[in-house]
């Protein structure tokens, strides 16, 4: 054995007292530790939206336009006015529409990722998935300015198609119609499924991933055809990942206000309406009173999709 | 002798579960000390609370005479082989060997000449350079010895560190563990589930059960005279006789342990000797060993004894339809005591 | 014979049915066929509207865009705002991580929920919150009101990245450390800090890349300043040259996609990225 003898300790070092000071509170470790950033959030953060919550109460005074400080649901009456209604009302139909569309078009991308496809294939699909979901926002919708604007490719597409009549003949449809793509709803619908289809297809991926190979080896070999293989194993175990991408793309569609603002319509959604409100109008109370109804909405939504079993897939 | 670890009536609670309740012990210094008990005993608990990665709820618990519950495990003179070695994946062997000596701010080439010696200890020149996943189970085992006693604790502790290995490895790393120590002259204190392992290393065991010490004592003494039931069940295999049966088999009042090696197979016409107890049973059931048999023979009050014997030239004397004479010293009877139980 | 089919079906996955197939390649080139078609539209010679087919190529807006102030100063403004709100994420992100990790304490879940929060809710709820509460407590805006906004919700995509690397980093790691030693400090830099290293870095990139992209919270607190989304925001709805906006947007995706790309890569043994909506 060796007989070197072996140092001191460095017991003087500042550090290493703070640390022994740690080990001997760890509750003032935690306090160190989770201190930051609960003061951060819950002080920035939740001390903002609470106060926005708060002067939802509040009303403004219909003739100087200055905001009374006093306890009312004036404001939230306000609300019920069938312009604003008819605001609410849009939006969360076009939040229904979109999720239905973007569970459409992403489920097969899913089922193919998570029960065809393997090793190499898989990652780039991944990556093609995931990269427009972190990326460029903003970029992704001045694509379809591009696109929709009436000398762009849909139009040009159309047109060398010789379909040309049945473009116009869409557009012509009422309500959902309009001059252009870019100014109709329907643009406003392929620019939302467009945009939040990444958040449907990877939940729903996530959820498939758990169906174990041998589900369907034991469905197909008691006898299932694959259309029933399909309905009876698949798509139940698919479903709770549904609910959950369903989550981002109705909650996200309820609280933009981009997206209509440059694809769209005059008549306007949930999130233009507060931005107007709290900015040209100046009506705070209004804005944070129509804020409250995406989170209400969100709330009994997110209770629904618990009872579903939605978050084991997130 | 010097006290390498002393506990002095220590409690580890978590919540409600009493994972160590009111426990007093000793380790001598330079001793081989075995915890002994089935999973959740409390003997993982009491290694951590003298590593210092627990702290007690009640009591005190000194090494070598400083009162160490307020130390943090950085400021004791203890280190310990992880049940899952715990190596640092981030670094080849020799880092990880010399990691003790460089949060000491040891120089580099001093700290490699020690890590170099201490490789050389656990048989593993050359490796290092490798990185921990590189390694095999038992090359990682010795890692994590060396990486521990580079700094040359006062004790060592032990959590199943054989837990892991393969059983040819690990009767070898038993005996290697053994002479080490006997060469360092290093307190060891050793965390096994194993009964074998723990008779067969060490110098004293203390069997746990239920977050109490049910016995400390040698593992000739734990094994032949076990304190309670449990001891004599949990190490070896024991012949339980409760009071009725010690009564009219021996004469004696109290609940017995008896060992199956300890019954002899005695001719059909011998009568008892004084201090024997002699009885008359049923072979039911007979299991061969190789060494020995184990037979399980029905008396004739219903009661089922396990005896053992070893396999020699001489015939056992049976008569044909399985009948047999029972007889054991009545010395070899361990009176148990009651097995402690939580209080309430 | 079956049994051996059966083997080798249950080895490999099965190849998808056709029309499977065909729906999957829609899919994807819906999602990413507009991309490059602003690739294309950074090179059009057409300055006043969208028109399709570009009517002639031309290399000449990469120059233009390099000779204005207006965009130099918002990429500027970008990249400091993604900097610093990074690093601030970086901070709180990886202590509320170990917070989260090492101990288990009451509201320990209200935790966890008011970390998600900020990206669980609609950008414009956290935007008109923080402009207001700017408005009720009287602070002028400023590049730091920016900076407030964004570390809000970058936070959250650092600590998924830790936290799951946490999970997977066994804790008798630590004690190990501390066994041999080293206090609470060398213990973070020796063992902690190398094992997190990657997450650390790819949560960083996804909140760089987050922050830099931003627009919605950003037009509520941004005041007179312009960040890139913002000045895209502003071209947007009163085009000047187009095909500016083009290569700009070209740049935005580069910019953002290459950190993306690398946290990929950072994390890929074991760990999707981890992290959820805007």
């Amino acid at each position: 054995m060796t007989a070197l003898a072996l140092e001191p300790m460095p017991r003087t070092s500042p550090l290493r007292r703070l640390s022994g000071v740690l080990y001997r509170h760890p509750h003032l470790l935690l306090l160190a530790l989770l201190g930051p950033p609960i003061l951060w959030l819950g002080v920035v953060y939740l001390g903002s939206l609470i106060a926005l919550l708060l002067q939802s109460f509040f009303s403004i005074d219909e003739f100087s336009g200055v905001v009374n400080r006093e306890f009312t649901l004036r404001t939230y009456g306000e609300l019920a006015h069938p312009a604003n209604l008819d605001i609410i009302g849009r939006t969360v139909m076009m939040a229904a529409a979109v999720t239905i569309a973007a569970a459409a078009i992403a489920f097969p991308i899913a089922r193919y990722m998570a029960l065809h496809a393997t090793g190499r294939t898989k990652a780039v699909l991944y990556l093609l998935v995931m990269l427009p979901l972190w990326s460029s926002y903003l970029v992704r919708v001045y694509a379809w300015k591009l696109i929709l604007a009436k000398e762009g490719i849909v139009t040009w597409v159309f047109d060398q198609l010789g379909l040309a009549w049945l473009l116009d003949g869409i557009l012509a449809i009422p309500v959902i119609g309009g001059p252009s793509l870019s100014i109709s709803y329907i643009g406003t619908f392929i620019v939302f499924v467009y945009i939040w289809l990444p958040f449907m297809i990877l939940p729903i991926q996530a959820a498939l991933e758990r169906v174990p190979a041998s589900l369907l080896e034991a469905s197909a070999d008691l006898g299932a055809k694959p259309r029933q293989t399909f309905r009876k194993v698949i798509l139940p175990l698919a479903f709770p990942g549904v609910v959950a991408g369903s989550i981002f793309t109705f909650s996200l569609t309820l609280g933009d206000y981009i997206i209509p603002q440059i694809i769209g319509q005059s008549r306007i959604f949930i999130g233009q309406a507060v931005f107007i409100h709290q900015g040209t109008a100046g009506n705070i109370p209004l804005a944070a009173a129509f804020t409250v109804v995406p989170i209400v909405i969100m709330a009994i939504y997110l209770f629904g999709a618990k009872k579903l079993g939605a978050f084991d897939a997130l | 002798m010097d006290i390498a670890v002393r506990f002095e009536r220590v409690s580890r609670h978590f919540g409600e579960v009493r994972a160590v309740d009111d426990v007093s012990l000793e380790v001598r210094a330079g001793e081989f000390f075995a915890m002994l008990g089935p999973s959740g005993s409390g003997k993982t608990t009491c290694l951590r609370l003298i590593a210092g990665f627990e702290r007690p709820s009640a009591g005190h618990i000194e090494i070598f005479g400083v009162q160490a519950d307020r130390l943090p495990p950085f400021e004791r003179d203890v280190n310990t082989v992880f049940q899952d070695y715990a190596l640092f994946p981030h670094m080849n062997v020799i880092d990880n060997v010399c990691y003790g000596l460089m949060v000491r701010r040891v120089s580099r080439r001093e700290r490699h000449g020690r890590g170099a010696e201490m490789l050389n200890l656990v048989r593993l020149e050359g490796l290092e350079t490798r990185r921990p996943s590189q390694l095999s189970g038992g090359q990682r085992q010795r890692v994590a010895l060396a990486r521990a006693l580079i700094n040359q604790p006062k004790v060592l502790l032990l959590d199943e560190p054989l837990g892991a290995l393969d059983l040819k490895l690990r009767e070898e790393m038993q005996s290697e563990l053994k002479t080490l120590q006997r060469s360092l002259g290093i307190t060891f204190v050793f965390v096994t589930h194993d009964q074998g392992e723990a008779l067969s290393m060490s110098d004293r065991v203390a069997v746990f059960n239920k977050g109490r010490i049910a016995q400390v004592d040698t593992p000739e003494t734990i094994y032949a005279r076990p304190a309670t039931r449990f001891v004599a069940d949990f190490v070896g295999h024991a012949n339980i006789i409760e009071p009725a049966s010690a009564q009219r088999l021996a004469g004696r009042a109290g609940t017995f342990a008896l060992r199956p090696e300890k019954i002899r197979f005695a001719a059909g016409g011998a009568m008892p000797e004084t201090g024997w107890a002699m009885t008359d049973g049923q072979v039911v059931a007979a299991q061969y060993h190789g060494s020995h048999t184990r037979y399980e023979i029905r008396l004739t009050d219903g009661l089922v004894l396990i005896a053992q014997r070893q396999n020699e030239a001489e015939p056992m004397a049976a008569s044909a339809d399985g009948r047999v004479r029972l007889a054991w010293r009545l010395d070899d009877m361990t009176p148990l005591g009651p097995d402690s139980e939580a209080p309430p | 014979m079956r049994s051996r089919r059966k083997a080798r079906a249950a080895a490999e996955k099965k190849p998808a049915a056709l029309t499977l197939r065909l729906a999957v390649i829609a899919g994807l080139a819906f999602l990413h066929i507009p991309l490059l078609l602003i690739l294309l539209y950074a090179f059009t010679t057409e300055e006043k509207s969208y028109q399709f087919p570009p009517p002639g190529l031309t290399a000449k807006w990469f120059a233009a865009v390099w000779e204005r102030p207006d965009i130099w100063q918002a990429v500027g403004l970008s990249l400091k705002v993604a900097a610093i709100s990074t690093v601030v994420a970086l901070v709180l992100g990886t202590l509320a991580s170990a917070a989260l990790w090492r101990f288990n304490f009451f509201g320990r879940e209200s935790v966890s929920l008011l970390l998600v929060l900020p990206i669980a809710l609609p950008g414009i709820i956290t935007g008109i919150s923080l402009r207001s509460a700017f408005s009720l407590a009287e602070i002028p805006f400023s590049f730091w009101t920016i900076v407030l906004g964004h570390a809000t919700f970058c936070v959250v995509v650092v600590y998924n990245n830790v936290i799951a690397r946490f999970r997977r980093t066994s804790g008798s790691m630590l004690e190990a450390s501390m066994d041999l030693g080293a206090d609470g400090f060398q213990t973070f830099r020796h063992v902690l800090l190398p094992n997190i290293a990657t997450a650390l870095l790819a949560g960083g990139m996804l909140a760089f890349a987050l922050s830099f992209d931003e627009v919605i919270v950003t037009t509520f607190t941004a005041g007179q300043q312009s960040t890139l989304p913002i000045w895209m925001l502003n071209e947007l709805v009163r085009p000047r040259q187009r095909p500016v906006t083009n290569v700009v947007a070209v740049f935005i995706i580069a910019v953002t996609s290459l950190p993306i790309l690398g946290a990929y890569y950072l994390t890929r043994r074991g760990e999707h990225i981890a992290g959820g909506s805007r």
